[in-house]
């Protein structure tokens, strides 16, 4: 499988947009930084020796390709569809980011850039970039919101273990969307000597192109395994949505499978109230933040609003610009469940077939468990384990949700 | 002078602007109130420039009003002229809602724009950016968020130079300007004006938490004004 062969439309045109959405709303000083990335970018998906570099570290360093799972158990559970998982969490360092942080680790070393900046939420794209900045010897900082490393307090260590810097961001919530602003600032102030690996198919352009198509790779062997396993296409795909990278990446390679169903779940926090949540299609309207134009959490006067998930992956005011434009069009859907469906589907699914989902990926378990009686048993389900959990356990452990007391 | 309109996520700004903004939003600042500020000003100074300082969000995306309209709000509140933060000549003709791009709408409200240059942008780009402003050229002082600098560097005099033989505006220069040296150094590069913002506004800071004097404010910028003499 070619890395880079399928070309879907509705890609982005040549100014970033998808649609009404997209682009590359930013100050002056970053667009010739990101015209830089475009054209070092377009010319290593040309080049055959890039896309061999990159398909044998996803080989041989993060182990793919990542095994479709039948959940035998949870199917007769729930009595629904065939589910199967799509296991990015049996990636190296445990989620489906280091797909798109050793791609961008390739193009900045393409670029010369020595030294590396990330911004991270759930502290899973930090240890991903540290990760593969330590494997390539680069420079690394990663920017995380006060708050989220208080609650991914073991991915902090991981990162400076891996010779990063973590710098706290203060300002705000204090969660993803300012560790993103802290970050950009940063690159505007050192474009010449950083490349900024952006952790999920958001900001300007290229951005959100680049993290689709390295993520990419996660719907190309879903799409090749369930052929080989089913002799058939899948019905329905889930994902979980925080920026949108390993939604995009999964459903990306069957835009074109007019057949295949594709839901992308929010996090619908603890209630419909602005700030309770990051449900962005449900609450929020289009607006541009971080250099794109897209769904945004704000309030009356255009104030980007406070959101709210218990999982830190999830937690972000905007959405993945191409999916505005997926949803536009009714390609893709897109739901909400709340923090405590999200709880229950995390022990759920490590009981029934002992596989522990990181808090993110069981938003998208949660909307199975919640829908699967709405589909029949000849039905085939694709849900994306985008990553483990092992991450999320001390604040399972504090929020007393380990689901020790209810024995199923 | 320049006004700015408070935005909850400012990526050009530095941490005087971002906590200014924080101020001003806490105090329950809308983009709405901003204008009032304006025609407050214009009533006072009938002659002063008035420059309103934004990023898109708050002014095209408000639920209270649309962005034609905040354009020619703008113009009715004595606003002179409009620099956007984050919207760079590739995007004027994007639609901010259906059938209508932000160019067509500033166009429409006749508000004049202040084009920025940085000191990243290629030459071959110059043109182009000069293109979309009717204002004035604003030039980039630094790499990097607008900030109060120690060192100031007047090394983009070739750039200036290049600019001005690009386009009849005046041409501004700012970013991390925050001492009476740094302006003269700043003038000597024949532009012809010099931006403060954050040393300012750093003061207004201490002055709102009962530090410093107002004389204090007025004799800094004084002394600021003098040094582009
Ligand atoms: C395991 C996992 N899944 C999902 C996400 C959400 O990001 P995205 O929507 O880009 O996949 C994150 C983000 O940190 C994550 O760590």
């Amino acid at each position: 499988m070619n890395t880079f062969e399928t070309k879907n439309t509705p890609s982005p045109d040549a100014g970033g947009h998808f649609g009404p959405y997209g682009g590359k709303f930013v100050p002056e000083t970053l667009i010739p930084v990101l015209s830089e990335l475009e054209r070092v970018y377009a010319a290593a998906v040309a080049d055959p020796a890039f896309t061999k570099r990159y398909d044998s570290l996803l080989a041989n360093f993060v182990g793919r390709p990542t095994p479709l799972y039948f959940a035998e158990r949870l199917t007769k559970h729930l009595d629904g569809p065939k589910i199967y998982l799509k296991r990015e969490d049996l990636c190296h360092t445990g989620a489906h980011k280091i797909n798109n942080a050793l791609g961008q680790m390739l193009l900045a070393e393409r670029m010369g850039k020595k030294r590396i900046i990330a911004e991270t939420g759930a502290g899973q794209h930090g240890v991903a970039t540290a990760t593969a900045a330590a494997r390539f010897g680069l420079e690394c900082v990663v920017y995380m919101g006060e708050v989220d490393m208080a609650r991914q307090a073991v991915n902090v260590k991981r990162m400076e273990m891996l010779g990063t810097e973590v710098r706290p961001v203060t300002a705000g919530q204090r969660t993803l969307k300012e560790a993103v602003s802290e970050a950009i600032r940063d690159w505007v102030a050192n474009s010449s000597t950083t490349h900024y690996v952006l952790g999920s198919a958001l900001g300007p352009h290229p951005f959100p192109m680049i993290v689709r198509d390295f993520q990419s790779v996660i719907g190309r062997e879903a799409r090749y395994a369930i052929l080989a396993e089913e002799g058939r296409l899948p019905d329905l795909l889930v994902a979980c949505v925080g920026g949108g990278s390993n939604s995009i990446g999964l459903f990306h390679p069957f835009l074109n499978d007019a057949s295949v169903r594709m839901m992308g779940v929010e996090a619908g926090g603890r209630g419909n109230a602005l700030g309770e949540h990051a449900a962005r299609f449900d609450g929020g309207r289009p607006g541009v933040l971080q250099g794109t134009r897209t769904y945004v959490l704000q309030d009356d006067s255009g104030q980007i609003a406070l959101t709210h998930s218990v999982s830190a992956g999830l937690d972000y005011a905007a959405v993945g610009p191409e999916h505005a434009l997926l949803r536009e069009i009714g390609r893709a859907e897109y739901d909400r469940v709340s923090d405590d469906e999200a709880l229950e589907a995390y022990s759920l699914l490590n009981r029934l077939e002992g596989i522990l989902p990181a808090l993110e990926s069981s938003h998208a378990v949660a909307w199975m468990i919640k829908h699967a009686a709405e589909m029949d048993g000849n039905e085939i389900v694709i849900v994306n384990l985008s990553g483990r959990g092992d991450k999320d356990l001390d604040q399972v452990l504090a929020l007393g949700r380990t689901g020790l007391c209810s024995k199923r | 002078m320049e006004l700015g309109v408070p935005f909850s996520d400012p990526l050009a700004d530095g941490e005087a602007n971002q906590l200014a903004a924080e101020r001003a939003l806490a105090a329950g600042m809308t983009p709405l109130k901003v204008l009032d500020l304006a025609r407050e000003i214009r009533g006072n100074h009938p002659n002063l420039p008035l420059v309103l300082f934004t990023y898109l969000n708050p002014i095209a995306y408000s639920t209270e009003i649309d962005f034609e309209e905040f354009c020619f709000e703008a113009l009715n509140a004595g606003i002179d002229a409009m620099l956007l933060l984050d919207l760079p000549p590739e995007e004027r003709g994007t639609e901010w809602t259906n059938g209508k791009t932000y160019n067509a709408s500033i166009k429409a409200a006749n508000l004049p724009l202040v084009a920025l240059i940085a000191p990243t942008t290629q030459p071959e780009r110059v043109p182009k950016l000069l293109e979309s402003a009717d204002a004035f050229v604003y030039y980039v002082s630094k790499e990097g968020v607008t900030g109060e600098g120690d060192e100031f560097s007047a090394k983009f005099a070739k750039n200036i130079e290049m600019i001005k033989r690009h386009t009849h505006l005046p041409v501004v220069v700012g970013f991390g300007i925050s001492k009476p040296e740094h302006v003269r150094a700043a003038s000597g590069t024949g532009v012809d004006g010099v931006v403060v913002g954050s040393a300012i506004v750093r003061r207004v800071e201490s002055l709102s938490k009962g530090k410093g004097t107002i004389e204090e404010l007025k004799s800094f910028v004084s002394s600021m004004t003098a040094a582009t003499k």
